[in-house]
């Protein structure tokens, strides 16, 4: 086996087939600890496959994922071990709509980490106040806007104090003006040196975060790059016409 | 609930304040006021007294001393009523009301003017005052019933989810033929040919493990014996058996109508399967399905009439005995029909209003 202790996650010729679709054909990628890796690419063309993959969501069909130097498993035990080290921040928020903000962030480290009560509560209103809605902490999600609500889930992984964080489109749900209430979130995360991959067509958060960038179509990354390189002095064809379409907008 | 957009979809719907007076009046529920009209009406029938007759004031004083004189005996005798010298006479107004308690017969004495005026509950009256004594038994039986049925509804519910195939079939497998056999056979299978079944196989594993040398253990499994199995308590086993399978497809819809995401959210902070299903499904999905459970109870309080078939001593049975002992067979069965529409109508009532506040919660 050839990682080196830098890389946290890594992910060998995955594949992933629902049925005739292939989602993932024969991926791999590194991720150095530390590192932000943002995810662009055209709609279907497996970005979030991928992502799920990463904590198991979606069981791969064939290949290896390597998180922190162990191998992925479908041992339920190793699994949720696992997984508590990863966050991951999904396109619709999937707040759990009958907890408070509070307890949102508290259940799992609880019940996973097996945090006390009081423990659990310290932690998140510490997470909660990183976010900046200590003030939301007793309301419900639907009393939340959009961009509360997905920095609560922010807050909700963040207290179980993953490795990596995993973010699949965090704003693309969300009304333009709250974007960037999120972003802010993810910004100052990746400063903090938390390892980090996004789904995002966020081209701002992308120059300015951003270690690396990967360019993603039919299943394959097709570009693996700077984001100097992407905006300056894109490879492919496709990348070209994908980032001409994008920044159109 | 559920079904309400997580992301705010637009402005507050503000709801439309003038709805039209007719509208009002065709929405306005009146088979429910029927209904109500109907059961107060019955019950005044119920609780109507019959007058018998007349006797002479000068009893007052030996009725609120708590005697039954043989001038009272000789009184009620010149009626054709005979009175029995250890009926218990109760107090309820001195000087004015008594109440007589002779076996199962009960008679209502009241102070006029001139004489006392003795009554007696009427036929319908006295059906409901025979009938009651099955209500206790109805409810039990009901009661625990639905609590067995909910236990074994959620985990063959649990079952029909599961990706281990042999629980998802054997659950499949039980909703199914539940579901394909009328109510009232299941009763007659389950009591009379199911439970002694189970018992003798517990008894054989009991003589088996035994043999093995494991004594101590095998006394609990040889200790049920078929005669000692009431048939209450069979009536219980087959309503839960029944109802589980129903009660099993209310809560596999209602874990199936939580998005996918939040198992996904769920497994994601590294929570089980398990964990999962306790924190975060389970609890939406009951909110979810709540109403539906009420009203499977409200069919179950209905359905539990048909375990008179096994002689168990519910309203429905003791009906029956009353109206062919007596052959009052309207008084019985008016009375019984008025008894089950009362508790079915009250207990709906609850679940709407269990409902309401559930929606007005969201
Ligand atoms: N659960 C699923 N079942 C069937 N097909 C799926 C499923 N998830 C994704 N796909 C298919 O896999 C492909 C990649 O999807 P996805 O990873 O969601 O793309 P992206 O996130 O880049 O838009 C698409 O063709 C999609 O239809
Ligand atoms: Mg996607």
């Amino acid at each position: 086996m050839t990682e080196t202790k830098d890389n946290i996650i890594v992910v060998k010729d995955l594949y992933k087939f629902f049925g005739d679709v292939k989602a993932l054909n024969g991926v791999n990628l590194e991720v150095g600890r530390g590192s932000v890796v943002v995810v662009i690419g055209p709609s279907g063309s497996g970005k979030s496959t991928m992502l799920r993959c990463i904590n198991w969501l979606e069981k791969p069909t064939s290949g290896e994922i390597w998180i922190d130097g162990k191998l992925m498993t479908s041992a339920p035990k190793q699994l949720n071990e696992t997984r508590a080290e990863i966050g991951m921040v999904f396109q619709l928020f999937n707040l759990f709509p009958h907890l408070t903000a509070m307890e949102n962030v508290t259940l799992a480290q609880k019940v996973v980490r097996g945090r006390s009560k009081e423990e659990a509560k310290e932690i998140a209103m510490q997470q909660l106040e990183r976010v900046g809605i200590p003030e939301k902490a007793d309301a419900y999600p639907r009393k939340l806007s959009g961009g509360q609500q997905q920095r609560v889930a922010i807050a909700r992984s963040l207290a179980m104090n993953p490795k990596i964080m995993l973010f699949d489109e965090p704003t693309s749900a969300l009304d333009p003006e709250m974007i960037k209430e999120v972003l802010d979130v993810m910004l100052d995360l990746a400063s903090e040196g938390m390892t980090m991959v996004c789904v995002s067509h966020e081209m701002g958060f992308t120059r300015s975060a951003a270690d690396e960038i990967i360019f993603m179509d039919e299943g394959l990354i097709v570009e693996h790059t700077t984001p100097d390189g992407l905006f300056n002095n894109p490879q492919h064809d496709r990348t070209k016409l994908f980032l001409s379409q994008i920044l159109q907008h | 609930m559920a079904d309400k957009p997580l992301i705010p979809t637009g402005p507050l719907e503000i709801e439309d304040g003038g709805i039209s007076f007719s509208k009002r009046l065709n929405e306005f529920p009146w088979w429910f006021v029927a209904i109500i009209l109907i059961a107060i009406w019955v019950f005044l029938i119920i609780f109507t007294k019959e007058f018998l007759f007349n006797i002479s004031s000068e009893f007052t004083n030996v009725l609120n001393a708590d005697q039954v004189t043989e001038q009272l005996q000789a009184e009620f005798a010149a009626n054709d009523i005979t009175l029995s010298s250890n009926a218990k006479i109760t107090i309820k107004d001195a000087d004015k009301k008594w109440e007589i308690e002779d076996g199962r017969t009960n008679y209502f004495i009241y102070a006029e003017d001139q004489s006392l005026e003795v009554f007696s509950w009427g036929e319908y009256g006295q059906a409901f005052d025979f009938i009651k004594i099955g209500l206790k038994v109805t409810i039990q039986t009901a009661l625990t019933a639905y609590g067995f049925a909910l236990i074994l509804g959620l985990i063959a519910g649990l079952g029909r989810l599961s990706s281990n195939m042999f629980f998802n079939n054997l659950a499949r497998l039980y909703v199914e033929l539940i579901r394909g056999i009328p109510i009232l056979v299941l009763i007659f299978f389950i009591a009379l040919v199911g439970v002694p079944a189970v018992v003798d196989g517990l008894n054989a594993f009991g003589v088996w493990l035994s043999d093995k040398g494991v004594a101590p253990l095998a006394a609990v499994f040889t200790a049920f014996n078929n005669q000692n199995i009431s048939m209450n308590a069979r009536a219980i086993v087959a309503l839960s058996v029944t109802y589980g399978a129903y009660l099993a497809e209310i809560f596999r819809a209602g874990i199936q109508s939580i998005e996918h995401g939040q198992m996904e959210a769920a497994r994601s902070l590294g929570m089980s399967y398990p964990q999962a299903m306790l924190h975060i499904i389970l609890p939406q999905a009951v909110r979810n399905v709540l109403p539906a459970l009420g009203n499977d109870f409200v069919a179950m309080v209905k359905d539990s009439s048909l375990v008179s078939v096994l002689a168990v001593r519910d309203i429905t049975q003791v009906s029956r005995l009353y109206a062919g002992s007596t052959f009052r067979f309207r008084e019985a069965y008016v009375t019984l029909a008025t008894m089950y529409l009362t508790m079915t109508v009250l207990l709906s009532l609850l679940v709407q209003a269990l409902e309401r506040r559930l929606r007005s919660n969201d």
